[in-house]
């Protein structure tokens, strides 16, 4: 029995610490708009430079996606799962990219300064300031931390059916070096 | 691949394992959300209790809803520049660009010189990161934290049948908030001045400025008027009086403001708002600020943006006062919500801001 492949660690490593990051920052955002109590300000000056971060890593990981190919599914997947699968994970990056930069533009439109550290060094504005845009960007802030949310969710869940029900190798693809078959 | 050898509750087991991950973030997020404190103060809380204490919206500001946009800059003194490394504490000719409002949340009220006035500010140095502060003119603020806030709001919500607040929940706030009761009666007996120009502005809340070094010093301050004051007029009437005045006179004359620091001594509260500091303060003349042009908000430099409290440069930071947190948020909220309203048009209209207002004749 040869040992099927498993994502590189480079990609095992991105993924954990993007999933901790991310998880974080859901919580925080969500914590903060909710909240006027004694942590919001040390909260929203953290949610920026972490979302940027994220930003940042996240443009690294789908570079190198996309010169390494992750190990195939299990052929004996149903093709529809197989599509879900591959559709589900385009849509994460798509939200891992397009999420910190809502964040970003609406702030720029927003004419807010954008303090990345401190209140020494900002970010500088990336959109022109209009306000209806600003308006408009920071409901589209929320409904994709909601989507982004759920989406992690289903995720998860999916990551638990194939290593408790179908018991395949494809949650140890993520977590183990290598994977028996 | 599926395992033929479980048993079926083996196989609930799993699916249950499968469930059970998703379900509890999904519960930690809910609960992050606040779903499960219903007593949490939030923004959105804090904006339904404005409009139901008759904050209009509809594009408006959520408080602070009849204003009038106004340039003009900041000159340091450079008396303050030991205290703190700000840039407007050492640069002249800053530009300042500022808002005066009347405090309450219905944008076509009528001009009363009781109702808290305003003056916020944009200083925007030209190599250094720009200061929003917005000030009102009571001596101290009535309200400590969070809570009391929420408390306040919701004992101002206007009684359908009168369009009032009641005076019951009025009355009940006061018996139930006795810690506020010195600052409520400081701000009852202040003596109220004409209109805008003769006015003084009080940041209310502390903050810590840092120098160079890293010191760290706790001040409030105030812009203090230039202008000879004057004693409310209690025969001035007409809807927009207090605005035209302003109008007039910046059309007549450049106004200027000095700002004073005040130092936190030891024994001054800077963490709480409704405590006044003591008579014997040391306070810095930081500078000069001089307003010589008006706009009307439609339109003007002021409207597209919020002057929340928290937009600070390097060298000055939060103090750990409640109500700068509780300000910041609640202000971007507003900022959100009226930034994606239609709006009508101000009550200061442009044709009023532009010439010596005809208007302000009809009132004498
Ligand atoms: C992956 C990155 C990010 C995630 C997952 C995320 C998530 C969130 C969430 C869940 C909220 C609360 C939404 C609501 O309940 O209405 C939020 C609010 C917010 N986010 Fe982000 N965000 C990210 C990146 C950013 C970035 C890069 C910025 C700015 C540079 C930013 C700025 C904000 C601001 C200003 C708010 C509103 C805070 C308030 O209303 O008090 N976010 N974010
Ligand atoms: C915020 C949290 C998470 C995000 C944003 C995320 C995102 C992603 C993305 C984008 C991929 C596709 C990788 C690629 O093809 O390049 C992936 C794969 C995977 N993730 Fe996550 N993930 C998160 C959390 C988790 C968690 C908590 C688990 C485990 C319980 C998990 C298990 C897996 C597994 C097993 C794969 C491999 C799927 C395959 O072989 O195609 N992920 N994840
Ligand atoms: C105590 C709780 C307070 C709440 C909930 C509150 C709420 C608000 C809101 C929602 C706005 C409208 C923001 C916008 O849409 O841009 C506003 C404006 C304003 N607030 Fe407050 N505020 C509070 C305390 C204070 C204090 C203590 C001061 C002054 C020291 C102050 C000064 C101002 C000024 C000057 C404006 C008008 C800014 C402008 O002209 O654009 N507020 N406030």
């Amino acid at each position: 029995m040869t040992p099927a492949p498993s994502f590189s660690p480079v990609a095992r490593v991105l993924h954990w610490l993007m999933a901790v990051m991310i998880l974080s920052m859901l919580f925080i955002g969500l914590f903060m708009a909710s909240s006027v109590g004694p942590g919001y300000h040390r909260l929203v000056s953290l949610h920026r430079p972490l979302g940027i971060a994220i930003l940042v890593l996240a443009l690294l990981r789908l570079t190198y996606r996309l010169r390494h190919a992750p190990p195939p599914l299990p052929d004996d997947l149903p093709a529809v799962l197989k599509l879900a699968a591959k559709g589900s994970h385009i849509l994460l990056y798509a939200l891992m990219i397009a999420l910190p930069l809502v964040g970003w533009g609406m702030l720029s439109a927003g004419g807010y300064p954008i303090p990345l550290w401190g209140n020494g060094v900002l970010l500088p504005p990336i959109l022109p300031h209009n306000p209806a845009v600003w308006s408009w960007l920071r409901s589209a802030h929320t409904v994709l931390a909601f989507t982004l949310f759920g989406l992690v969710l289903v995720h998860i869940g999916a990551a638990l059916f194939h290593g408790l029900i179908r018991r395949d190798a494809v949650l140890e693809s993520m977590t183990h070096r290598k994977r028996s078959e | 691949m599926v395992a033929k050898s479980t048993g079926p509750s083996r196989s609930a087991l799993r699916w249950l394992g499968v469930a059970a991950a998703p379900a509890a973030l999904a519960f930690g997020f809910f609960w992050a959300g606040g779903w499960f404190s219903p007593n949490r103060v939030t923004q959105n809380r804090l904006m339904a209790e404005l409009h139901d204490a008759g904050s209009y919206g509809h594009g408006f500001r959520r408080a602070h809803a009849k204003g009038v946009c106004v340039t003009g800059r900041f000159d340091a003194s450079g008396a303050a520049a030991s205290v703190s490394k700000a840039a407007i504490f050492r640069e002249q000719s800053v530009p300042v660009v500022g808002r005066f409002a009347l405090g309450a949340g219905q944008p076509y009220v009528a001009d009363n010189p009781a109702t808290v006035r305003s003056m916020a500010l944009r200083f925007m140095p030209k190599d250094a990161p720009e200061w929003r502060a917005a000030m009102n003119d009571p001596p101290v603020l009535p309200l400590r934290d969070a809570q009391d806030v929420s408390d306040f709001f919701s004992s101002q919500r206007l009684d359908p049948a009168t369009g009032k607040p009641d005076p019951a929940r009025i009355r009940a706030f006061g018996a139930t908030h006795p810690w506020l009761k010195a600052a409520a009666e400081k701000n009852a007996h202040r003596v109220v001045s004409s209109g805008f120009a003769d006015d003084t502005y009080h940041s209310l809340d502390s903050f810590l400025l840092v120098a160079e070094n890293g010191t760290k010093t706790a001040v409030r301050w105030a812009m203090v008027p230039m202008q000879p004051v004057a004693p409310a007029d209690a025969a001035t009437a007409g809807r927009d009086h207090l605005f035209q005045r302003l109008i007039a006179d910046l059309h007549d004359h450049p106004l200027q403001w000095r700002m004073v620091l005040t130092v936190a001594g030891p024994h001054d509260a800077v963490n709480d708002p409704s405590q006044s500091w003591a008579q014997d303060d040391r306070t810095i003349e930081a500078g000069t600020l001089t307003l010589d042009t008006v706009e009307s908000e439609d339109g003007g430099p002021c409207t597209g943006f919020t002057f929340d409290p928290l937009i600070l440069p390097p060298g000055i930071i939060p103090s750990d006062d409640p109500i700068l947190q509780l300000r910041s948020g609640a202000y971007m909220r507003s900022f959100a919500l009226r930034s994606g309203e239609k709006r009508g048009p101000s009550a200061i209209t442009p044709a009023m801001t532009q010439a010596p207002a005809a208007e302000s004749e009809k009132k004498s």
